[in-house]
């Protein structure tokens, strides 16, 4: 299941870095839980984007998934906040340097109750960030509650069968108007990186909802959140690939005409290698219905669902300046004695 | 009535009218037409939480000696709300005045009042105005009469009208014919019989005008604020629409035409606290302005950033709580859950601005605390100081360049590492003053990541669940904040010869408190005073109990809050102090406090 990310010692990408550059902290999660694999993809994804980890920061909120920050890129900045309100904070820091790229990692207890409110109004901000859900709708710190994702009609040990409805991340993402909409499953670590490396090439906000059971509490045979429904019920909408702006465009098992190509704002392009349905992922009513069709058959479909790459983020909206915030110097901040003499004249 | 003496520049007006009738412009015009006759004046703004319709008032003081504390009692009151009229002429003081329309229909019990009766209808007809405009035009009535029956001179109130339009000529002229009207009107169909007089005097010298929420904004802009995130709540929210009043015209840089500053208004309180501990992490002077109820849903991130030693700023406007409470009110009830905010273990660091002046001064130097000490720094201000207008001295410019505390950037890291055998951790105590450095994201060095969390960490930031390292944590940052203890702003005391009690207070009641002072002084009863100012408390505070007989703390709330947090810092010398603690909902008065000292002296 995870990648192995010891390094070779010859193994390093264009930053000069090689793999063990990336890495964090060993994991303390359950052996074989899906967050470990994801945190071993968001690893190779920085790798082979060759992106510094001084200039990418992590959040995270409360829950099994906001721990995994400390397993990737141990070299970053990372704030672990509050649980359900990573977005707030994100916020907050990435206003002190708008050029860091960001990763927030939260679950669905994190995303889909408590941090509700939060997710959709960092989504509406269109804030540049990957917000990543590691989704197993369960509770797992606290033992095996249902979570808000969790399926209508699921049982647990001591929960007995949940009445309600879930949640679908991906279609309140998409209905928030995200920019980028995307639904993964851990047990799929190739399409994971994928999606995570254009995900990070995406300028703003970049939703990926990805099932990664709980090995623990929540693995049942039938589950949606199990391994075993994943492996049986997994609809790739697409395969998909990202090719860097700087490398030329070589396709090696894309065969074109039966691929899509998305230019990201960097310049970077998305490949969609297409399977049995036409689909197109800027096509927010196609992405719409897909979804429904998708929670009404019982598939769980991954891949890019949604992007629209040249909507403007939330920093667009401001007039900063290319320095970032946090390093103007001190007298950039204070305004001068004579401009309060002229506020002092003014006050009657 | 007996034959009258003059009473001058010293008395109150209470302007009695319905909210939403745009009585604001012709109270805020008088107010300021007598501080430019250089009469001291204060107003108070007693206004429903609603948007139409309710009763409000507004209460203008006069005060030959300076004071500025709300009065009690009405000298004259200009009644344009008929459904409060009977109550309205309860308060008046014997040989008090009461101006009304001629067309409202009312009782008048007493005869040691006098009054004037107004044709605010037919002046504003003559005075040909759109339909539209007439409501609220007719308050203009009531101006234009005040100035002829207490001489208030009428180019002073040209120039409150031309201030308050911004020189819009045609708001001017519409207003001030109006003015002019009725103060024609009144010199030749009015004899006078009252004993009420203004007189220029030279008591506005060097002072301006303005409130206290704008003075805190200010003054977060001359401290560098760079990052605000806010959630409307009254009455902390014009301490932020100041902001957006005054940062692009102050902190655009003039070489890039850039914004030094970014404004965000959050979803709800919980995530403007997150916004302004994110951006306090990345580096930037983060503030919020809240009250009560948006403070509590504030209370867990706040923990987070004491622990995680994050320098956030949040201004605190109080107004009556618990819950909704009385949300147009002033009250000082958070010192409490202030001090202990959040679960676990905490201290906050507590500026209590007591003067407009100093909610400009605290405005600055609450970001040089809370970067200096990386903690949360909690400004207490309230809706008294916030949303009234006030008389005060000009704002000073900061005294003191702008201090970033312990930052580490690319090179002071390596000098750093050099330094101390290559080892540096986020919260390893290398100066021995429990101040930690900080590295700030987007720092290029290798060795300036970090791990920021709310979970138990070492001095490296890396999670543990070792109580040893627990506890040697929590006892350092115990240590810092007690360290900043003497460098809060210290208290302000007011000593004189002979006094054998004292006053202690903190806050808005400052007024109240100076004038019950002189009062006592009056009735032979000296009175030493000391403002509390920051909390943790000064040993100063220690030494003026210890050197009292009694000392009485006056505040703003039911259970005397300042009090208690006195009791238990200094839990030997408690038994000299006594409660004076009253919270209604409006501004304490000197005659109150008075009464209060005076019950509890004996005498």
């Amino acid at each position: 299941m995870t990648e192995t990310v010891h390094p070779t010692s010859q193994n390093t990408n264009i930053a000069g870095l090689t793999r063990a550059d990336y890495r964090g902290a060993p994991t303390t999660l359950c052996q074989g839980c899906g967050h470990n694999s994801i945190a071993a993809q968001i690893t190779a994804a920085c790798f082979e984007m060759n992106i510094i980890p001084e200039n990418l920061v992590k959040f995270s909120g409360i829950g099994c998934s906001s721990k995994s920050p400390a397993y990737f890129l141990g070299r970053s900045f990372c704030f672990n906040g509050l649980h359900g309100r990573m977005p707030s904070l994100a916020l907050g820091a990435l206003f002190a340097d708008k050029t860091l790229e960001a990763i927030g990692i939260s679950g669905d207890g994190d995303t889909a109750s408590i941090g509700f409110g939060q997710f959709k109004h960092l989504i509406r901000r269109n804030l540049p960030l990957v917000y990543i859900i590691e989704n197993n709708g369960v509770y797992g710190l606290t033992k095996g509650q249902f979570s808000a994702t969790a399926e209508k009609g699921l049982s647990l040990k001591r929960q007995g069968t949940n009445p309600f409805t879930p949640v679908d991340l991906a279609m309140e993402a998409l209905i928030s108007e995200a920019t980028f909409v995307a639904r993964s499953f851990a047990g799929d670590p190739k399409q994971v990186k994928q999606l995570i490396k254009a995900a990070i090439a995406h300028q703003g906000i970049a939703v990926i909802d990805i099932i990664s059971p709980c090995v623990t509490f929540h693995n049942h045979e039938n589950s949606f959140h199990s391994y075993s429904f994943g492996k049986t019920h997994e609809e790739p909408l697409h395969e998909i690939s990202l090719v860097l702006a700087r490398e030329e465009i070589t396709v090696d098992d894309f065969e074109r005409g039966t691929t899509k190509e998305v230019t990201m704002y960097d310049g970077s392009v998305v490949l969609l290698k297409k399977l049995e349905n036409e689909y197109d992922p800027t096509d927010k009513w196609q992405a719409l219905r897909t979804l429904e069709d998708a929670a009404n058959n019982n598939w769980l479909l991954t891949g890019l669902i949604y992007v629209n790459p040249t909507a403007p983020t939330l920093f667009d909206k401001y007039n900063l300046p290319d320095t970032p915030l946090n390093r103007l110097p001190a007298d950039k901040l204070r305004p001068s004695p004579q401009s309060l003499e002229q506020i002092n004249q003014s006050m009657f | 009535m007996t034959k009258p003496t003059m009473i001058e520049n010293e008395f109150c007006i209470t302007f009695s009218t319905v909210n939403g009738s745009g009585s604001a412009t012709a109270n805020i015009t008088l107010m300021r037409a007598l501080f430019r006759m250089g009469i001291p004046v204060s107003g108070k703004n007693i206004f429903p939480s609603n948007i139409q319709g309710q009763p409000t008032w507004f209460t203008l003081r006069l005060s030959r000696k300076g004071y500025i504390a709300r009065k009690q009692e009405d000298d004259i009151i200009v009644a344009m709300n008929p459904s409060t009229v009977g109550k309205d002429i309860s308060c008046l003081v014997p040989g008090g005045v009461m101006l009304i329309p001629d067309d409202f229909e009312y009782v008048n019990p007493r005869d040691d009042i006098v009054v004037y009766e107004m044709p605010v209808h037919e002046l504003v007809l003559q005075a040909e105005i759109h339909t539209a405009f007439r409501e609220y035009i007719a308050n203009m009535v009531y101006v234009g009469v005040l100035a002829s029956l207490l001489k208030i001179e009428m180019e002073a109130i040209y120039n409150a009208l031309d201030y308050h339009f911004k020189g819009n000529a045609k708001s001017i002229e519409i207003n001030y014919k109006v003015v002019e009207l009725a103060y024609k009107w009144a010199e030749n169909n009015l004899t006078k019989k009252d004993r009420y007089l203004t007189s220029r005097m030279n008591g506005t010298k060097g002072c301006i005008m303005t409130d206290g929420n704008t003075a805190a904004a200010l003054g977060s802009i001359y401290g560098g604020v760079q990052f605000v995130s806010w959630y409307p709540i009254t009455p902390a929210t014009s301490l932020v629409e100041t902001l957006h009043e005054y940062l692009p015209q102050l902190r655009q840089d003039p070489e890039t035409g850039k914004d030094t500053f970014a404004v965000v208004q959050a979803e709800d309180e919980l995530a403007a606290i997150g916004m302004a501990i994110g951006a306090g992490w990345g580096g930037l002077r983060a503030m919020t302005s809240t009250s009560g109820p948006g403070l509590s849903l504030m209370t867990e991130y706040i923990g987070l950033a004491y622990y995680a030693e994050v320098p956030v700023v949040i201004w605190d406007v109080q107004r009556v709580g618990p819950s909704t409470g009385m949300p147009t009110r002033t009250a000082q009830g958070d010192l409490t859950m202030v001090n202990f905010i959040s679960h676990g273990d905490t201290q906050i660091l507590i500026l209590i601005p007591g003067t407009i002046n100093e909610c400009f001064d605290f405005g600055w130097m609450a970001f040089d605390i809370a970067e200096r000490y990386q903690t949360p720094v909690v400004v207490l201000s309230d809706l008294d100081f916030g949303m009234n207008q006030w008389m005060t001295k000009k704002f000073k410019y900061p005294d003191r360049p702008i201090d970033r505390g312990k930052v580490l950037w690319e090179m002071d890291l390596e000098k750093l590492l050099e330094k101390n055998h290559g080892e540096w951790g986020r919260y390893l105590d290398i100066d021995g003053d429990g101040i930690p450095y900080r590295t700030l994201p987007g720092n290029k060095h290798p060795k300036s990541g970090h791990f920021v969390r709310g979970t138990s960490h070492d001095e490296f930031a890396r999670y543990t669940e070792d109580g040893i390292t627990w506890v040697n944590n929590f006892n350092r940052i115990k240590s810092k904040i007690d360290f900043a203890r003497e460098s809060l702003p210290e208290p302000f005391v007011t000593l004189q010869p002979g006094a054998e009690i004292g006053i202690i207070a903190s806050g808005s009641v400052d007024p109240a408190v100076v004038e019950a002072r002189d009062l006592l002084n009056g009735d032979g009863i000296k009175v030493d005073y000391l403002r509390v100012r920051g909390i943790p408390f000064s040993q100063k505070v220690r030494n003026f109990i210890e050197t009292h007989r009694i000392t009485y703390v006056v505040e703003m709330n039911r259970d005397g809050q300042l009090l208690q947090l006195l009791t238990m810092n200094f839990p030997d010398v408690a038994y000299k102090l006594r409660k004076v603690a009253h919270m209604d909902g409006l501004p304490l008065t000197a005659k109150w406090v008075k009464k209060q000292i005076k019950s509890g002296e004996g005498r």
